[in-house]
């Protein structure tokens, strides 16, 4: 069980609802970095069984540490509950050199689940921007993709690559729309990733002493650039979602479900 | 007779108006060789720009560009009225340019 301190809090949550992602810059100590950098070289993270209890995996491994750190709890607990499955796990490269872009896609298939999975990815060292390294596309967690379907795309406003300092770790929502960049230095670039399932209903797993903080509001309704007239389904969708979270079937922001909710029979 | 070859720019904008925001963009560019089909940095690439080529379709008329397919607009089947998923106003524009046989 994680220690509450580590929970993450409602305005935290909002933010994913509306984004799809979260983001922890320098979260991971670098003695842990430097380890889990030797295992990658070596390729010593064994693959392991899809399902699995995450708490099973990687016992004496330094990236098992990594995911047993409290900050680290606290983020997996919020999301998918105290005792997820381990779904499957990528150590992601781009070599030195290597410079084409991968086709943005997001991972799986089209799930059409209000119940989610997370994905972590671990940068373990400097990612500058020659270096890469996973480019996101806020937002797009609700678009309902089969994988590379969206490889016609090339670029977005509002797209943000992810450069950063050794130890930065950011949490997706499944449907995220990502991709490799061009790597234009002499020296592999790792990303570590990492998938879970939740095993109980994601209900209220966070520290909820904030829920009525009215940030919350603020925070779900964020617009992001390239939605355009979209804007307003995309909210319409980020109130379902809080309201699959947080098991209040009345909640709404500015309006949008209520009114459509709407349906008088009175004569 | 010199060959003339297509160049493509795919714009998606923020509605179905021409003279609307660029929200994403793509360019596939058939002038080029097959080993510069991608070059670091490239716009025709994942990541390549961080701003779009052209204001909107219109802006992209005015510098050559020829609208070659329009978004179909379709009501929204019963059931997914609230369900998002591609961009919905993608334009397809082409040039065609003279490259040394």
């Amino acid at each position: 069980m994680a220690d509450n301190t580590h929970l993450l809090n409602s305005k935290q949550m909002a933010r994913f609802v509306a984004e799809g992602y979260l983001r922890f810059d320098e979260l991971v100590p670098d003695e842990l970095n430097r380890a889990v950098k030797e295992e990658m070289d070596n390729q010593a993270i064994p693959r392991e069984e899809a399902g699995s209890p995450l708490s099973a995996i990687w016992p004496d491994a330094a990236v098992g540490r990594v995911f047993r750190l409290p900050e680290i709890e606290g983020i997996i607990h919020s999301l998918v509950g105290p005792d997820p499955l381990y779904d499957h796990h990528a150590v992601h490269t781009v070599a030195a050199g290597h410079h084409f872009g991968q086709h943005w896609h997001a991972d799986a298939i089209i799930d059409t689940r209000l119940h989610f999975d997370i994905q972590f990815m671990y940068f373990a060292h400097d990612t500058p921007r020659e270096m890469g390294g996973t480019l996101i596309l806020p937002g797009s967690h609700y678009r309902r993709i089969s994988e590379s379907d969206i490889a016609r795309y090339h670029n977005f406003v509002g797209q943000v690559p992810m450069i950063c300092k050794a130890g930065t770790v950011i949490v997706l929502h499944h449907g995220m729309w990502h991709c490799a960049q061009p790597n234009r230095t002499d020296e592999m670039r790792y990303m570590f990733k990492l998938r879970l399932n939740p095993t109980v209903r994601q209900l209220r797993l966070w520290n909820t002493e904030d829920i009525d903080d009215p940030e919350v509001s603020h925070i779900l309704s964020t617009n992001q650039p390239w939605h355009g007239n979209e804007e307003r389904i995309e909210h319409v969708n980020r109130i379902h979602f809080w309201r699959f979270l947080t098991g209040d079937d009345q909640f709404d922001n500015h309006y949008w479900l209520s009114r459509i909710e709407n349906e008088p029979e009175l004569v | 007779m010199p060959e003339t070859r297509q160049k493509l720019l795919v714009l998606y904008l923020r509605t179905p108006d021409l003279h609307a925001g660029v929200v994403a963009w793509s360019e596939f560019d058939g002038t080029s060789a097959a080993d510069e089909r991608h070059t670091s940095g490239d716009a025709a690439d994942s990541g390549g720009a961080t701003d779009p080529p052209y204001g909107s379709v219109v802006d992209a008329m005015r510098d050559g560009w020829r609208v070659v397919q329009f978004p179909q607009q379709y009501p929204a089947y019963p059931g997914t009225e609230y369900q998002v998923s591609y961009l919905k106003y993608e334009y397809i524009l082409e040039k065609m340019e003279v490259v040394d046989g």
